[in-house]
């Protein structure tokens, strides 16, 4: 090593080494043109120039080549340096005086207009672009030419070389952005599109895919990357101040025996490529829906602001065009999703820019998920533009390259309008690589390329023991994709149920130190992150700085705090100091502190004795520019840090013994289908009903479109059910009371008068719906006028008085998408189509007509809404402020519409009219709400713990739920959601004990008055108002079940009394926090 | 009119699971904003009490930031709501405590928006230093 001094200070550097470098490594900032790690040094622009003390007077020198040697003494901030630098850049600006980069420069160092004449360069002859062809692509197409003022760089004689690549690495390093590709090179350079913008933005072949990457490190594209394709470059390499980067990387194959395989190789946004009438890939400014959430995002290509990509102006009017890839003679189903996603990009658009124009041109508004029907309307409330209709083509604009799209308006006028931006909304298709996987693991998938699954086990594959979740069953989203892959899971675990736990290993930690009493001992770890943070913080005056602070007795500084020998440092110095907490001022807790907790655990400390300093992320990192600021911040985040670790107090998590009996709400379908599956996993499993037998509203559904029977598989579920040796069945029997949490629920079952007590560890309410009386359309006046569910057990008996109907006409959203219930119930449109063919195929001469708002058969079932189409089966599309009537004519019905189309009412002779009534929650879901301490939604549905991700669950742990109770749903889906609730319910089951939070809430008895404020804020229900007997009188105080708890805090801040705090977070802490921030000490 | 020199100290209380993870965004993606703001990490916001604002505040701090998740994003259901229910009383305590009200703030700030955290702060920052140093600092 070599020992030098620059600006005062002193800094060892490797043999070999150059002054520049050596500056470099104690943060000095000196400027350069020329200079790249991986090149050889050339010493041309000058401006590196440094002021060398030597015995004859100093001199000056340019750093980037003046080899570093013993004892140097190097002044790089001299006013004689500087001037001399000055001089260097005024020359260079004369000879390229339009370059930004020097003008920027220019501003920086105070050098003003060129004193010298100007020659319009574009280059300052640094060499780089010359030097990088020759050193790492190993190509030497070009190099410097001619002599003195004709200096140039140049391909031989000028031309375009025969030998250039096109690999681009001379424009890459080029400072000055000269074009000098086009004189090299026939070719144009492609830039390599990031996948994760959808084409919209570049990357480089090394790269982070995408910024929540787990884990978070860079990958290698082999494919564009110039050293698997030319053996050259290696760039990367120098840059990489860890020496993480392997090129010898090979893949690895790893064999693995395994009982059940879940395949979820997800979807495929259609190519809207195929769709050139819509400008696709012809015009910019059209886009597809995933190119516009990548504009939507903060991380998106313009950070987050909408841009038009012809010019990057703020657009004025967007439209999409839906079904693009959907609901064709090829594709012949719906993708499920589009309307939501571009109802939701409208409303974002819109937060963006009020006044933004959105239209949705589309054909039906399929929003039949939960609570989507009411997000829908907030569009329309917000200013979103609907348009029912499907534009053929998109013009451009000549010139302004805005967008030109001809429609028909509702009165039936056709009409041009001019967009700013056109999105396609494209379906879903199964990935190309699905024919492989099918083949690979022999199973069938249907005419798409969709996995080919059964009505009544919607995630099982054609293989028993292979399943499919997610899209690649049929488009879906993500509340239906996560609940079936907790259903393949829950169908995996019965396979694989005498293997649970088997592969699970236990690490083993040495004693841990008692530290109560003890006087707090800190040791201070400061990383330097290579450069990330050393190169903008003074990391040896930061910990300078904390050896000076109360209570820390050892402070050090490391290169990187988190390699694996730092830990065995870290842990050595635990030993060495008698360290009772440690304190890391490295990057971010939320990824490393894991990491060094473990350590501390390892050295015998409790893990809750750390904590970290983020000096990265929040200090080096945002502050780059300002060194001696960040620096000053550091200390103080370290102080904070010190502040808080002095509190710190040893934590441990506690442990629950749990039940693995289940209790199960409900013996309908999806009721019966989570007891089954809990049963064949090995729980017991308690199953209550209230009526006096088992099957639910399933007992009503007599066909399905699949083909399926519904009442034979109802007798099969019932056998098993009835022989199950793990299931109790309790009918008409309620649960009346319910105690406990997680893992240990006491629950009453009433029978009548008598009453059983059960302990269970979890529950699952699927309690059903009901379904809604229609009060509208003279229902109950006629008994010509009946339900779907009537007209269902009519077919299945085919009754006589269809035998005689001439024609029949089918209601839609009787009771739903209205005022009252402004929800969709989802599943009334296939059940009259089903009913519709089924009406046809025996009787094909009776006219059937379907009155409707819109058609939502979504997903795969569009195609029997185009069989019903084909079938004859009329459909009219009717508004909500003009429903139909039905009126008694004669011995006839009639019913009278509006049809929008041809703008004209509509009557119509018929015999019977067919209602499709909304789904309705049942009357007691108060009830069984208070039982659980669990919410309903504003249509009273119960509300999951989150809407997209916790589908099954509910916020207070241990109880979950399937079927009607969440919202109107299909057959398959109720089975789905059943199995999904199983897994979910397993996942506590299967333990003996659950480990509890350590950093939870804690009341403190002698503070807490009982004022209760804090009951109602907690989301979790985990606090309970109790009183009990003290010193003769009434005490009142709060409870708090730390098998509910997650330590959200919100009971702390809202206690007046600190009366209740959260470990690891309490208000002296943070306190300590904030005046350690505020103050010296 | 402010101090020119004045550089203001603002304490941020950020939620671990969005706000936090945004300000770590921003620096991963290298956005600059002035180095005024000093974070304290908190599970929640809803665990942020007014009287750890209030006494920021009274003991020398210029601003107090509260960042949380958007609504519908919070990781324990609606904690940044009850943050929000807290904030008008926050407000009120401000007007007994003569504090000016810019000098307190709750933005949502997610785990995918570093610029918008960069530009909360740079925003805030410059607020601050308008308004001048707080009249409990020392």
């Amino acid at each position: 090593m070599i020992a030098l001094t620059i600006d005062g200070k002193k800094v060892e550097v490797e043999e070999g080494s150059t002054v520049l470098e050596a500056a470099e490594k104690l943060g000095i900032h000196i400027p350069t043109l020329c200079y790249h790690k991986s090149l050889e040094p050339y010493g041309a622009c000058r401006l590196c120039l440094v002021e060398l003390a030597s015995s004859r007077g100093s001199v000056i020198q340019a750093s980037c080549v003046y080899p570093a040697q013993e004892g140097l003494v190097v002044k790089t901030d001299t006013e004689r340096v500087l001037k001399n630098r000055r001089i260097m850049l005024e020359l260079l600006l004369a000879r390229c005086p339009d370059s930004v980069r020097l003008k920027e420069m220019a501003a920086e160092m105070g050098v003003g207009e060129p004193r010298f004449p100007k020659k319009n360069d574009d280059c300052i002859l640094c060499g780089l672009c010359t030097r990088v062809c020759e050193e790492r692509m190993g190509v030497g197409a070009i190099s410097f030419a001619n002599r003195g003022s004709e200096r140039k760089v140049s391909a031989p004689y000028d031309k375009h070389s025969p030998i250039c690549i096109t690999c681009g690495a001379c424009k890459v390093v080029c400072p000055m952005d000269a074009g000098l590709l086009s004189e090299i090179s026939l070719n144009e350079p492609r830039p390599i599109m990031s996948e994760y913008d959808m084409g919209l933005s570049p990357r480089s072949s090394i790269y982070i895919p995408f910024p929540q990457a787990i884990p978070k490190v860079a990958v290698i594209d082999r494919d564009t990357c110039m050293h698997f394709l030319k053996d050259a470059c290696k760039s990367c390499e120098n840059f990489c101040e860890a020496g993480a980067i392997d090129y010898e990387q090979q893949d690895e194959f790893e064999e693995v025996d395994v009982g059940a395989v879940v395949l979820s190789p997800g979807f495929e946004q259609f190519n809207p490529d195929l769709k050139k009438e819509l400008g696709y890939g012809r015009y910019p400014n059209v886009v597809s829906s995933l190119q516009f959430e990548r504009l939507l995002s903060a991380s998106g290509p313009y950070m987050g602001e909408i841009l038009r990509l012809s010019d990057q102006k703020h657009p004025k009017k967007i439209a999409w065009i839906q079904c693009v890839g959907s609901r064709e003679v090829e594709r012949n189903y719906c993708s499920s999703v589009c309307c939501m996603y571009a109802t939701k990009e409208a409303i974002m658009a819109k937060e963006h820019a009020p006044n933004l124009d959105c239209t949705i041109f589309f054909i039906d508004m399929r929003a039949f998920g939960k609570g989507f029907d009411a997000y829908y309307e907030r569009a329309k409330e917000l200013g979103v533009r609907y348009i029912r209709c499907y534009p053929s083509s998109v013009k451009e604009v000549p010139g302004t390259k805005d967008l030109r799209i001809t429609y028909q308006k509702d009165d039936g006028d056709i009409t041009t309008e001019e967009f700013d931006i056109v999105v396609l909304s494209t379906g879903i298709r199964p990935p190309k690589e699905v024919r492989q996987l099918a083949e690979k693991f022999d199973i069938e998938l249907d005419k798409h390329g969709f996995a080919d699954t059964q009505s009544f086990a919607p995630v099982e594959t054609s293989r028993p023991g292979v399943y499919a979740c997610g899209p690649f069953s049929g488009p879906k989203d993500i509340p239906e994709t996560v609940m079936e892959a907790s259903a393949g899971a829950a169908r995996a675990m019965v396979l694989l149920k005498d293997e649970r736990g088997t592969l699970i290993t236990h690490k083993e930690y040495p004693p841990e130190k008692d530290v109560s009493g003890q006087e707090p001992r800190i040791g201070v770890f400061v990383c330097h992150c290579g450069r990330n943070i050393g190169g903008f913080v003074d990391v040896p005056g930061v910990v300078e700085y904390a050896k000076t602070l109360p209570n820390v007795v050892y402070a050090e500084d490391n290169l990187y705090t988190c390699s694996t020998d730092t830990q065995e440092n870290i842990k050595e110095m635990i030993a060495e100091h008698d360290l009772n907490r440690v304190v890391v001022a490295s990057c971010t807790p939320r990824t490393h502190e894991p990491l060094f907790r473990n350590t501390c655990r390892e050295a015998g400390l409790n893990e809750y004795l750390f904590e970290m300093a983020n000096i990265r992320d929040q200090c080096s990192w945002v502050h780059m520019h300002e060194p001696e600021k960040a620096t000053r911040k550091s200390k103080d985040l370290v102080r904070m840090a010190v502040a808080k670790a002095r509190l710190l107090e040893p934590l441990y998590k506690g442990t629950l013994k749990v039940n693995n009996e289940a209790l199960v709400m409900g013996g309908g379908l999806a009721g019966m289908t989570a007891a089954l599956n809990l049963a064949d996993q090995g729980f017991q499993v308690h199953l209550v009903e209230k009526e006096q037998q088992l099957g639910g509203n399933f007992r009503h559904i007599h066909t399905l479109l699949s083909g399926d029977d519904p009442q034979k598989k109802l007798a099969g579920i019932i056998e098993r059910i009835n022989s199950h040796p793990m299931i109790d069945v309790y009918l008409q029997s309620e649960v009346s009371a319910v105690e406990g949490s997680v893992g240990n629920f006491k629950s009453t079952i009433r029978h009548d008068s008598t009453e059983k007590e059960v302990s269970h560890g979890i529950a699952i309410v699927a309690t059903g719906a009901g379904e809604y009386e229609p009060t509208e359309y003279l229902y109950g006046q006629d008994k010509r006028i009946l339900t779907q569910r009537y007209l269902e057990e009519w077919l299945a008996e085919d009754k006589p008085e269809l035998q005689n109907a001439k024609s029949v006409v089918m209601i839609q959203c009787v009771g739903s998408r209205e005022e009252a219930r402004p929800y969709c119930s989802r599943v009334c449109c296939s059940q009259a189509v089903k009913n519709a063919i089924a009406v046809k195929n025996i009787h094909p001469e009776t006219d059937v007509y379907i009155l409707y708002r819109d058609m939502r058969t979504y997903g795969l079932l569009e195609e029997h809404y185009r069989e019903a189409r084909e079938k004859g089966v009329r459909f009219i599309r009717y508004e909500e402020d003009q429903k139909p009537e039905v009126s008694v004519k004669g011995n006839r019905l009639e019913v009278s519409c509006v049809d929008p189309i041809l703008n004209l009412p509509v009557r119509i002779n018929c015999d019977m009219v067919v209602l499709a009534p909304a789904i309705i929650p049942n009357e007691d879901v108060d009830e069984v709400s208070k039982l659980f301490k669990i919410s309903l939604n504003q249509d009273r549905f119960f509300l999951e713990a989150h809407m997209k991700l916790r589908p099954v669950d509910f916020a207070t742990d241990g109880v979950f739920m399937c079927g009607l109770a969440h919202c109107p749903k299909s057959v398959e889906e109720s089975i789905v959601q059943a199995d999904a609730a199983a897994a979910r319910a397993a996942t506590i089951l299967s333990k003996d004990e659950i480990e509890m939070e350590a950093t939870i809430s804690v009341v403190v008895d002698e503070n807490c008055d009982g004022c209760a404020y804090c009951i109602d804020p907690c989301p979790y229900s985990a606090l309970t108002l109790i009183e009990y007997m003290y010193e003769g009188d009434i005490k009142k105080t709060v409870e708090r079940d730390g098998a509910l708890c997650k330590g959200c805090g919100v009971c702390q801040a809202t206690c007046p009394k600190k009366g209740i705090f959260i470990r690891s977070f309490k208000l002296e802490q943070l306190g300590a926090m904030v005046e350690a921030a505020l103050g010296e000490t | 009119m402010a101090d020119e020199d004045f550089e203001p100290v603002i304490i941020g209380f950020c939620c671990n699971w969005c706000s936090y993870a945004g300000a770590d965004l921003a620096g991963v993606s290298r956005q600059q904003y002035p180095p005024n703001l000093r974070i304290v990490r908190v599970m929640c916001s809803g665990m942020v009490h007014p009287n750890l604002v209030i006494d920021a505040l009274t003991k020398g701090a210029d601003g107090v930031l509260v960042c949380g998740c958007h609504p519908g994003d919070c990781h324990y259901i609606d904690g940044n709501l009850k943050a929000e229910n807290r904030k008008e009383a926050i407000e009120l305590l401000l007007e007994d405590f003569g504090i000016e009200p810019e000098r307190f703030r709750l933005e949502w700030v997610s785990a995918s928006e570093g610029p918008r955290f960069a530009e909360v702060v740079r925003e805030m920052t410059e607020a601050v230093r308008a308004l001048g140093p707080s009249m409990y600092k020392t």
